[in-house]
C-alpha cells in the first residue's frame, strides 16, 4: 500500500525539475522538454487522485491534456524550427528581436 | 515489503533519476533519450494505479509521437559542429530561490494536508466507463479537441513550410 503522499512527492519533483529547466536552460528543445516533464507531473497528480478516489473522470482531463500537449508540441517544434532557418540558432537570448 | 511497492518505487527512481538528467545533461539528445525512459516510468505508474487506458494512451502520444517530433527537432536544429550549449549560470541564485521557495510551498501543502488514504481498489477496465463518459457528457469538449487538433496540424505545416 502505497500513501497518496509518495505520488505527490514524485509529481512534485517532477514539476520544480521541469522549472528548473525552463529558468536554467536556455536551448529551446531542452526548455520545450521540460515543459513537457511539468505536464506529465500534472497529469500524474489527476491520475492519482482519480485513482484513490475511484472516479475515472480524472483520467479523461489527462486525456485532454494530453491531446493539446500533442498540439503544443507540433506547433511550437515548428516555430522553432522556423525560427533555427531564420537565425540558425536555437539560443534563448540570442532571440530578442522583439525586444525593445 | 510487498511486489507492488517494490515496482512502484522501481518506477519512481527511474522517473526521478530520468527526469534530473533530462534537465541536467549538456547534450540535447541525452536529454531526449532519458526523456523517453521518463515518459515510460510515468506509463507504468499510470498502469500501476489501475488506469489501463491511460498507460497505453501515454505510450502512443507521448513516446510514439511527440518524443519522436522532439527528436526531429534536435537533429533540425543541431548543426554538424556543434556550439556548445549555455548552461545558465548567470541565472543560478534567482532560480535557486525561486524554486526553493516553490519546492517549499509543495512541500508544506503534501505534508500538512491529512490525505485520505484508502485502500486502492483496482477496477477492472477504465476503457468502458471512459468511453461513456467522453461521449455523453463530455462530448462537447472531444469535438472542440478535435478542432484544435487539426488547426494545429495546419498550422504547424504552414508555419515548417518554407
Amino acid at each position: 500500500m502505497i500513501p497518496i503522499e509518495h505520488y505527490l512527492f514524485l509529481s512534485s519533483f517532477m514539476f520544480v525539475t521541469g522549472v528548473v529547466g525552463v529558468i536554467t536552460r536556455r536551448n529551446a528543445i531542452v526548455v520545450f522538454m521540460s515543459i513537457e516533464l511539468m505536464l506529465n507531473s500534472a497529469n500524474l497528480v489527476f491520475v492519482t487522485f482519480s485513482s484513490y478516489l475511484g472516479n475515472v473522470t480524472g483520467q479523461l482531463v489527462v486525456f485532454f491534456v494530453m491531446a493539446v500537449a500533442a498540439a503544443e508540441a507540433a506547433v511550437g517544434l515548428a516555430i522553432i524550427i522556423a525560427i533555427f532557418r531564420n537565425k540558425l540558432t536555437v539560443n534563448l537570448d540570442e532571440i530578442n528581436i522583439l525586444k525593445w | 515489503m510487498n511486489l507492488y511497492d517494490i515496482i512502484f518505487y522501481l518506477f519512481a527512481i527511474i522517473t526521478i533519476v530520468s527526469a534530473t538528467f533530462v534537465v541536467f545533461t549538456k547534450n540535447i539528445v541525452y536529454a531526449a533519450y532519458n526523456l523517453l525512459l521518463t515518459l515510460f516510468g510515468i506509463a507504468g505508474l499510470y498502469v500501476l494505479l489501475g488506469a489501463d487506458f491511460i498507460g497505453i494512451v501515454q505510450l502512443i502520444i507521448y513516446v510514439g509521437g511527440i518524443l519522436i517530433l522532439i527528436l526531429f527537432g534536435v537533429m533540425l536544429t543541431n548543426k554538424i559542429t556543434d556550439v556548445p550549449i549555455k548552461s545558465g549560470v548567470l541565472q543560478v541564485i534567482p532560480a535557486s530561490i525561486g524554486v526553493g521557495m516553490l519546492a517549499g510551498i509543495l512541500i508544506l501543502i503534501v505534508t500538512n494536508i491529512s490525505w485520505r488514504n484508502m485502500e486502492l481498489t483496482v477496477p477492472e477496465s477504465t476503457i468502458g466507463s471512459l468511453g461513456m463518459l467522453l461521449m455523453n457528457e463530455y462530448i462537447l469538449i472531444f469535438e472542440l479537441l478535435g478542432m484544435l487538433l487539426l488547426i494545429a496540424l495546419i498550422g504547424a505545416a504552414n508555419i515548417a513550410r518554407k
